[in-house]
């Protein structure tokens, strides 16, 4: 079995069922932090699996999607955050 | 032997982002699934983008994968700590099985010095989860 075998069969399905797990924190969020968390969660690993794709393909320009993940989440969940101090308790 | 290492460390760091994704998944609690997803989730990329930076071995994409895991790094127990912060304070309520809240009303923060607990004004709707006995325990110093 080769490598880029290895990490299509074995590895980017573990990270698939990973996703969805996330997406079922975001589904059944009871709050809106609950929300931002899982959505912070799902760009990492959005981040983890295109750079094991990049393995499975070959192709390393999949990394430049990674960079810019790695760049735009953070400042979605510091907007996030401000909001959410912003806002207060009243729902 | 470079095979065998890639994949050493792309099952570790699968491992760490499933565990991260169960922990979100399954705690009880905002504070529980924060600390479970900003930190696992952080050493499972870590560990992927090392394997990637071996697979290729080039500079360009090993400089790019040393930027991610950096920023990576930097940035996660910020956003972390600050969406927690931003959650405690609108309010969400802790677990009800958790055992101190050193944040709010009668945690160390609001402490003074001959043990008496200063109760802000909004403590309800902070320790809404918490019973009164537990409230009242608190409020007498043990």
């Amino acid at each position: 079995m080769t490598l880029a075998d290895f990490v299509s069969r074995i590895i980017l399905p573990l990270l698939g069922v990973g996703l969805v797990l996330t997406f079922f924190r975001i589904l059944r969020g009871p709050s809106l932090p609950d929300r931002v968390v899982a959505l912070d969660l799902t760009a990492t690993f959005i981040i983890a699996i295109s750079a094991v794709y990049s393995i499975a393909s070959g192709q390393p320009s999949y990394l430049d999607a990674a960079v810019v993940l790695a760049l735009i989440t953070f400042l979605g969940t510091v907007a996030f955050a401000y909001y959410l101090h912003r806002r207060g308790g009243n729902e | 032997m470079n095979d065998t290492i890639i994949a050493v460390l792309l099952c570790f760091g699968t491992f760490f982002c499933l565990v991260a994704a169960i922990g979100v998944a399954r705690m009880p609690d905002i504070y529980m699934r924060l600390s479970a997803a900003s930190k696992a989730s952080s050493l499972g990329t870590g560990f992927i983008l090392l394997a990637v930076a071996i697979f290729f071995g080039s500079t360009e994409v090993t400089g790019k994968i040393i930027a991610i895991i950096a920023f990576t790094l930097l940035t996660a127990p910020v956003a972390a700590h600050m969406l927690g912060r931003a959650a405690y304070f609108s309010g969400e309520p802790l677990w009800k099985k958790s055992v101190r809240d050193e944040l709010g009303s009668g945690g160390e923060w609001f402490r003074h010095k001959d043990g008496a607990v200063e109760i802000p004004v909004n403590s309800d709707t902070v320790l809404e989860s918490a019973d009164k006995e537990n409230l009242e325990k608190k409020k007498y110093g043990e």
